[in-house]
């Protein structure tokens, strides 16, 4: 099994997909001569064509409109986001009527809108954005985070063949930055199920995306002190695999919740309102998160380091969590 | 026989049924609305019927509709039975929406080819573009046709999708439904153009003027601009200059609106012309028209006594279908060969095939471009061989 970037596990997932189903397209800015902003798509227009690879204008409603409207005529439709942020050009299509077409009358929207998302790489405001929570608060989306290239590449592959607008959300971080060994043949990973990446008995941490990798290097160093922490991936963030994060709870009775987001309303207040919800019971410490600040994503290294959370942040609220 | 030519004595005929089954029908739901039946708000297409039915009538039975909220005689012209206008605005769980929504807001996009209107103006011009493409792509011969009014073409995603359209040479036609006011605001507030069909210009794609309370002159120029977007040739916009006769909706008694506007344009009802028309061509008499107005009546009976004996939706169906998990499938349906998109054929030299603007700004001699082309239709395809209505039964 070859090492695969994270990057490379997309560009593999489109590949595949366009190769086994000539109804897949992609269009966005930039997809096709150039193969994206971050050669996401790279080499697609050279073996698939001008039909299934299309350069499209800078028009972000157009894009979601018209890969909607290929889905209605029997399409599946991966539309890039050249950079996350600018979903929000197309937010309103996205919500108002992609999001409720199955459900107001019936028309399945079989759409995948995939983009780089995420801080991290000094960005600055405008190519950094996290806004995942846009969405999860719309119901008919499904939106999907993956943290490491096996997910990506599965959960990629899951989000082309489902029936429903899949918000796919990369984070540019891990694009070059991780490798794995992946399966080679077709495989799938399931929209909706979380995975416990670390066992442990003493706190659970949830996370998603490049704060896994955060949280697991936080485990890593709070097992030399003795603190065994499990971490779970969410992958999926809507829908939520609420059980598994409550069979977690319930084990280690201590919940820290880790996102890139900002802190109001991201997904880790959902989150402590199901545990305490389902687990109440079973918790011994109050529910603790840490998140970006409430700011937007400033541009100075020394300004977003002290904005995200790192390793170090996760390990000390762990630490305390641990102790309470 | 061309499609853009004269219109039979049947045509005609059928042409009256729909505008005066689109006029009826909307009279049927204000009676509705003033008892209560229909919760919400009522929005009325009454003095521009004839864009609705005409512009649908230039269609083939396969090419796509997306009405907006004005556009039940589309909807109509297309098949869609008035039981299924009634059901849903008075929010029946027989409604094609079960009562998720109202007004004419339902589709049917397997079998009829309607998309949904919404209520956020323009965002069918981006979607129906989409639609033309993956028609397009497929092989189909199709063509997709939407409408909006005056106010909408100040939204950011009428220009987007016009512009998308125009790049991509969709087989698309937008109608404009220029009836001068949306909700208080006149067109004038809302564009500073003279003719709202001038917007195309800025998109490349070709317009057309036509005046929206005659319905023969609407079929005629729908039908020109459906060949010309079926050919290949590129989308068409088609500015249809009417008056609202009433307000935005039942609750706007529209005092905004000048009294000497709404009298002129009260002589220039598209009904009573239509009926004119088909009486000085002696195209039918007392006698076929009662034959008409009798059946039309006597449909719309049934269909609100249907409706009004249907049971609103069980409560808790509210959670239902807001995810297909497998309860639809998607189906590409292919009419060209699929290996002409798949490798090897499909694999091109991934640079551009077009020459550059040259440093003066002029264009150099036109590059062979690549890039895909629609194959134009073979022939036309014949606007008559629509959804059969036959009139006088």
């Amino acid at each position: 099994m070859p090492e695969t970037t994270y990057l490379e596990a997309i560009r593999q997932a489109m590949f595949e997909e366009m190769d086994r189903d000539p109804a897949v397209v992609l269009l966005g800015e930039d997809v096709g001569v150039y193969g994206g902003a971050f050669k996401a798509s790279e080499g697609l227009l050279a073996r698939f064509g001008w039909e299934r690879v299309i350069d499209t204008p800078i028009s972000e409603s157009a894009i979601v409109g018209a890969a909607v409207g290929m889905g209605y005529a029997g399409l599946r439709p991966i539309a890039e986001m050249q950079f996350i942020d600018f979903i929000a050009c197309a937010f309103e299509i996205i919500t108002n009527y992609a999001a409720k077409s199955h459900y107001l009358w019936g028309a399945p929207v079989p759409l995948v809108l995939r983009g780089p998302c995420g801080g991290g790489v000094h960005g600055g405001p405008y190519h950094s954005a996290n806004p995942e929570m846009y969405f999860v608060h719309t119901p008919g989306l499904k939106v999907v985070c993956p943290a490491t290239p096996r997910d990506a590449k599965g959960l990629l592959k899951s989000a082309v063949r489902d029936n429903n607008p899949v918000l796919f959300f990369e984070h540019k971080y891990l694009y070059r930055r991780i490798k794995e060994e992946i399966p080679s043949g077709d495989f799938t990973v399931p929209i909706g199920k979380a995975e416990v990446r670390r066992e442990g008995r003493d706190l659970t941490i949830v996370s998603y995306a490049a704060m896994l990798h955060a949280s697991l290097e936080a485990a890593t160093s709070l097992a030399k002190e003795g603190i065994e922490a499990e971490v779970v991936d969410l992958r999926t963030l809507l829908p939520l695999d609420r059980e598994t994060i409550l069979a977690s709870v319930r084990k280690t009775n201590r919940l820290l919740v880790v996102h890139e987001d900002t802190r109001t309303g991201g997904i880790a207040g959902e989150i402590a309102a199901t545990v305490i919800e389902g687990a109440f019971d079973d918790l011994d410490a109050p529910i603790r998160r840490v998140t970006s600040l409430d700011t937007p994503v400033p541009y100075a290294p020394s300004l977003e380091e002290y904005f995200r959370p790192s390793a170090a942040k996760i390990a000390a609220a762990a630490r305390e969590l641990a102790r309470y | 026989m061309s499609s853009t030519s004269s219109l039979t004595r049947e045509q005609h005929l059928e042409l009256y049924y729909f505008l005066r089954l689109n006029r009826e029908l909307e009279d049927q739901m204000v009676r509705l609305f003033r008892q209560n039946k229909i919760f919400g708000g009522l929005y009325s297409s009454l003095g521009q019927e004839a864009i609705s039915v005409g512009a649908a009538y230039a269609l083939a039975p396969g090419d796509w509709i997306a009405p907006m909220i004005r556009n039940i005689g589309a909807l109509l012209v297309r098949g869609v039975k008035p039981r299924e206008v009634l059901t849903q605005h008075m929010a029946r769980y027989t409604s094609p929406t079960r009562g998720k929504d109202g007004t004419s807001h339902f589709g049917d996009w397997k079998v009829r080819h309607i998309v949904s209107p919404t209520s956020v103006l323009g965002d069918l011009i981006p979607v129906m573009t989409g639609v033309a493409m993956g028609g397009r792509y497929l092989g189909q011969k199709i063509v997709t046709m939407t409408w909006i009014g005056d106010g909408g073409t100040s939204t950011g995603a009428f220009h987007e999708g016009l512009n998308f359209a125009a790049v991509q040479k969709a087989p698309f036609v937008l109608i404009v439904e220029n009836n001068q006011w949306a909700y208080s605001t006149p067109v004038e507030k809302q564009s500073a153009l003279k003719d709202l069909a001038d917007r195309a210009r800025a998109y490349g794609m070709r317009s057309e003027i036509v005046d929206g309370n005659d319905a023969v002159a609407v079929v005629r120029t729908a039908r020109q601009a459906v060949e010309h977007a079926r050919a290949g040739s590129g989308p068409v916009l088609i500015e249809a200059k009417t008056m609202r006769m009433g307000g935005h909706a039942q609750h706007d008694g529209a005092e905004y609106v000048p009294r000497a506007t709404r009298e002129a344009w009260s002589g220039r009802d598209p009904l009573d012309r239509f009926e004119k028309l088909l009486t000085e061509k002696k195209l039918w008499d007392a006698k076929i028209k009662k034959e008409i107005d009798e059946r039309i009546a006597r449909e719309i009976r049934e269909d609100v006594e249907f409706a009004e004996n249907s049971p609103l939706p069980p409560p808790e169906s509210a959670e239902e279908g807001v995810y297909c998990e497998g309860c639809h499938t998607v189906e590409a349906v292919w009419q060209r060969p699929k290996e002409e998109v798949m490798p090897p054929r499909s694999s091109v030299k991934a640079e551009w095939p077009l020459k550059s603007v040259s440093a003066n700004g002029a264009r150099p001699p036109a590059a062979k471009q690549e890039a895909p082309k629609a194959k134009p239709a073979k022939k036309p395809a014949r606007a008559a061989a629509r959804v059969k209505v036959k009139v006088g039964r």
